[in-house]
């Protein structure tokens, strides 16, 4: 295994984490509409992510920021050939930021309520977005020879990429609901687990369709193992879900997430980013990446980094443990 | 969509609106981090509620002004790879590793221990609580670190060869870029300026108080640090300005002689103080100026040669063969004037203040203030100023708040724009690192999106600042005053609500 295939692990990790933890903080957002009946249950559901929702929001940074040191050609790629969709995600991503920190920091109704519609619809369209730039980045663009994209704003909205955007989407919210009967108390946490269990056989039927289609076009034997391990972690998240276990969901529905994600990379590699125009074109692990010297003190640093990330990370979980009610939110201040 | 303009055109206005916007929030986050972290560490070690007033009240500004800071960098991350990909495949390998550890390393640490220290108030013992802030500063200062040494690579590009097989720059000694002089000596003018910002808020906003005598204990306690920190701070960025003046004059002789408008090589060069000229001629028509101080000012003597933009025009000719090699001389002029007028103007109004307000040195009895009046500000010994000019002090000590946000930008605007044409330093043309599969219209969209927005995000934030600037130190109850003892609260009552909540 050479430096640069390590990378391709690392940055898979990275997306990873990105989508299991953004997932769930993703699908809480789109769950203040489905699911809270009154304004005060969706500030339960908005304070279940309070604390943690903007690291959770750095794996994505770091993924980037790691693609682009340790295969620029991947990043140059990718960020100029899907314009139109991460100028869309980057302007989600600031107004959702400023939301949950302005919402509460003037009393008039209806200033909160613009930054309720705004959380909503800035959970839903990223959600969906990065499914969308997912299944295309598997299914392959049109890269020319000079690695540039030469498609246009409508061959990234083929079928098999909007599927992509569908599993993301309710897979998401079904993370998010299921995330959201582990951290909340009360009327809501019930309901919170029936929303979980309609969800979760929407996002099985559509992630089904996804990936089946995904393993007949570009599966080979680990993919499969992949794509078993994903739908069965998500029947047993609608089990454990039904028998009120909330830690086990929690568990499973994540590793669903895990799985899903982990089968886009084994479908992908060794390529980053196939070209439909001609195979010779692809971007790959290793015409892609950075030097040996780059790569290895990348992976000197991330190796230091990575682990005290996730251990202070994963404090902050604990400190943040207590499930939340209506009786726990404080006035507006 | 394709206008009649160049390819890069767009992009560098997209690029430049995008970084002055994201760096009017940079600064006080650097600054009002540590600031308010020292005002907890005050509180925790003394117990006196003024200092834990001034903690919530400036850590409440502090987050409003985080929150525009973190979405708009996020920005700054992918419009490298948006904009500019034939930039990030030329430099991907050495500028992308010092941008993916800001990520990984600093980032982390700011975003998780703001989350840790905005809702920690009722689960973190005050330690604690006091440290995640703490963390949260070193998250900033390393984060400045890391892109500072990226950005110093593209001004003065070290550590790497050029591989021709792929055509892009490639690493050969990360320690290097991290350790250049042009990166040390950037972290420094960088972050002593940030201080200046941080500080002159805090002036500003205190004698916005103090001029209506009101939170008059928070505020003295506020205006005090404030004093010292932007005095200190203009001291050490008059020092470290000086410093990167002359490591400029070595590496980019041309970003100087432009800052200069100076035309011919000089001995000894004089330093401008006024200059109105021809840019197409290269002269000054009209030029005040002072002999011999640029020669001190590049190598601390007043005689050695300046090279002038004409001659530092045809010497880059001959090494990177034709072409015009001047930056827009206007903007470098007056930017690099801008900056260090505004700069030191700011400084200038806290030595002042921090001269008028002394609580006892050289002040007779009368005059002296206790800690719930207002200070009186004292000329001389025995005499105060007129109610007046008090006023007057007060007003600009309120302004004052401003020029730092302007100063920096300029300096941001000379530095970048001084170094064209260039991307990287003598290595990448910018008009050679914009993407070439980016259409205008694609960029012009975004272009308009991005100020539209950040235009109206402006308008929500300030008006947010002036809120709970008006608002004045929130009152302390039984909660505040009583931290808890253990890690995740110590209350029994299972329904008591959440210190904050969103």
């Amino acid at each position: 295994m050479q430096l640069h295939d390590v990378w391709f692990v690392l940055i898979a990790f990275l997306w990873t984490g990105y989508f299991f933890l953004e997932g769930f903080d993703f699908g809480i957002g789109v769950l203040t509409k489905l699911l809270a009946r009154d304004r005060q249950e969706k500030r339960v559901l908005i304070n279940t992510i309070g604390p943690v929702w903007d690291g959770n929001e750095v794996w994505l940074i770091s993924a980037a920021g790691a693609t682009f040191a340790a295969f620029p050609e991947w990043y140059a790629t990718l960020f100029s050939g899907f314009y139109l969709p991460l100028l869309l995600i980057l302007i989600c991503l600031i107004l959702r930021g400023v939301a949950f920190e302005y919402r509460v920091k003037r009393p008039e109704e209806r200033w909160q309520r613009n930054w309720e519609h705004t959380i909503f619809w800035t959970s839903l369209l990223p959600a969906v977005l990065w499914g969308v730039i997912f299944g295309n980045l598997v299914h392959g663009v049109k890269i020319d020879a000079h690695k540039e994209y030469v498609g246009s704003l409508l061959d990234l909205l083929n079928p098999y990429a909007l599927l992509g955007g569908l599993v993301t989407l309710t897979l998401f919210t079904f993370h998010g609901a299921v995330f959201a009967s582990l951290k909340t108390v009360g009327d809501i946490r019930e309901r919170a687990r029936r929303m979980a269990a309609v969800l979760g056989p929407i996002a099985a039927v559509v992630a089904v369709g996804f990936l089946g289609w995904t393993q007949a076009d570009k599966g080979d034997s680990t993919s499969l193992v992949a794509m078993i391990v994903a739908v069965v972690a998500l029947v047993a998240a609608l089990g454990a879900n039904r028998l009120g276990r909330e830690g086990w969901a929690f568990a499973f529905s994540g590793l669903t997430v895990v799985a899903a994600v982990t089968m886009l990379f084994l479908t992908l590699f060794p390529n980053v980013m196939p070209s439909t125009l001609n195979e010779s074109w692809n971007l790959t692990v290793s015409n892609a990446a950075s030097s040996p010297y780059t790569l290895k003190i990348m992976t000197w640093g991330a190796g230091f980094a990575a682990p005290l990330v996730m251990l202070y990370q994963g404090w902050t979980y604990w400190v943040f443990r207590k499930r939340i009610g209506t009786q726990h939110i404080a006035e507006a201040h | 969509m394709e206008l009649a303009l160049a390819p890069e055109t767009l992009a560098r206005w997209q690029f430049g609106i995008t970084t002055v916007y994201h760096f009017l929030f940079v600064p006080l986050t650097i600054s009002l981090a540590a600031l308010v972290a020292g005002l907890e560490t005050a509180w925790v070690r003394t117990g006196k509620e003024k200092y834990l007033k001034a903690t919530k009240f400036w850590g409440k500004l502090f987050l409003i002004n985080i929150a525009m800071g973190v979405v708009t960098g996020i920005v700054q991350e992918f419009q490298f790879g948006m904009n500019w990909s034939d930039y990030s495949r030329f430099v991907g390998d050495v500028f992308g590793a010092p941008l993916a550890f800001e990520a990984l390393i600093a980032f982390f640490f700011e975003s998780t221990f703001i989350g840790l220290w905005i809702f920690g108030w009722d689960k973190l013992p005050k330690k604690i609580h006091c440290f995640c802030m703490w963390m949260v500063s070193i998250g900033t200062l390393l984060s400045s670190y890391f892109i500072l040494a990226a950005n110093s690579w593209m001004q003065h590009p070290v550590g790497y060869k050029y591989n021709a097989a792929n055509g892009r720059a490639e690493l050969t000694d990360f320690w290097k870029v991290l350790t250049q002089d042009t990166t040390l000596v950037v972290v420094f003018h960088t972050l002593t300026a940030a201080f200046l910002t941080g500080a002159a808020f805090m002036v500003g906003i205190s004698a916005f108080h103090l001029m209506r005598k009101k939170h008059i204990k928070v505020m003295r306690t506020s205006l005090r640090l404030g004093l010292i920190t932007l005095v200190i701070a203009g001291v050490l960025t008059a020092i470290s300005g000086d410093s990167l003046g002359k490591v400029m004059f070595k590496q980019q002789p041309m970003k100087m002689a432009a800052a200069e408008a100076l035309w011919e090589t000089e001995k000894p060069a004089p330093f401008s103080i006024f200059a109105y000229g021809d840019v197409d001629k290269g002269h000054n028509k009209v030029a005040i100026e002072v002999p011999g101080l640029l020669s001190f000012l590049a190598h601390n003597d007043f005689t050695s040669p300046v090279p002038g933009i004409n001659d530092v025009n045809r010497s880059e000719q001959q090494k990177f063969g034709p072409g015009d090699y001047r930056p827009n001389i206007p903007v470098a002029y007056w930017g690099f004037r801008w900056m260090i007028g505004f700069g030191m103007s700011s400084f200038a109004i806290g030595l002042a203040g921090l001269w008028l307000t002394r609580k006892k040195f050289w002040l007779a009895p009368g005059l002296r203030t206790g800690d719930e009046e207002p200070p009186r500000l004292a000329l001389t010994k025995n005499r105060e100023l007129g109610a007046r000019l008090s006023k007057w002090y007060w007003s600009l000590a309120f302004v004052t708040l401003g020029f730092p946000l302007l100063a920096n930008s300029w300096g941001w605007i000379f530095t970048e724009m001084g170094r064209q044409p260039w991307a990287v330093y003598g290595v990448l043309r910018t008009s050679d690192a914009v993407s070439p599969g980016v259409s205008q219209g694609e960029v012009l969209t975004s272009m308009i999106v991005f100020t539209t927005l950040y235009a109206i995000l402006a308008v929500v934030e300030v008006k947010l600042l002036v809120k709970y600037i008006k608002a004045g130190p929130p009152e302390l109850n039984d909660s505040d005053l009583n931290p808890p003892t253990k890690i995740g609260g110590d209350s029994t009552d299972a329904d008591r609500p959440m210190a904050f909540s969103y």
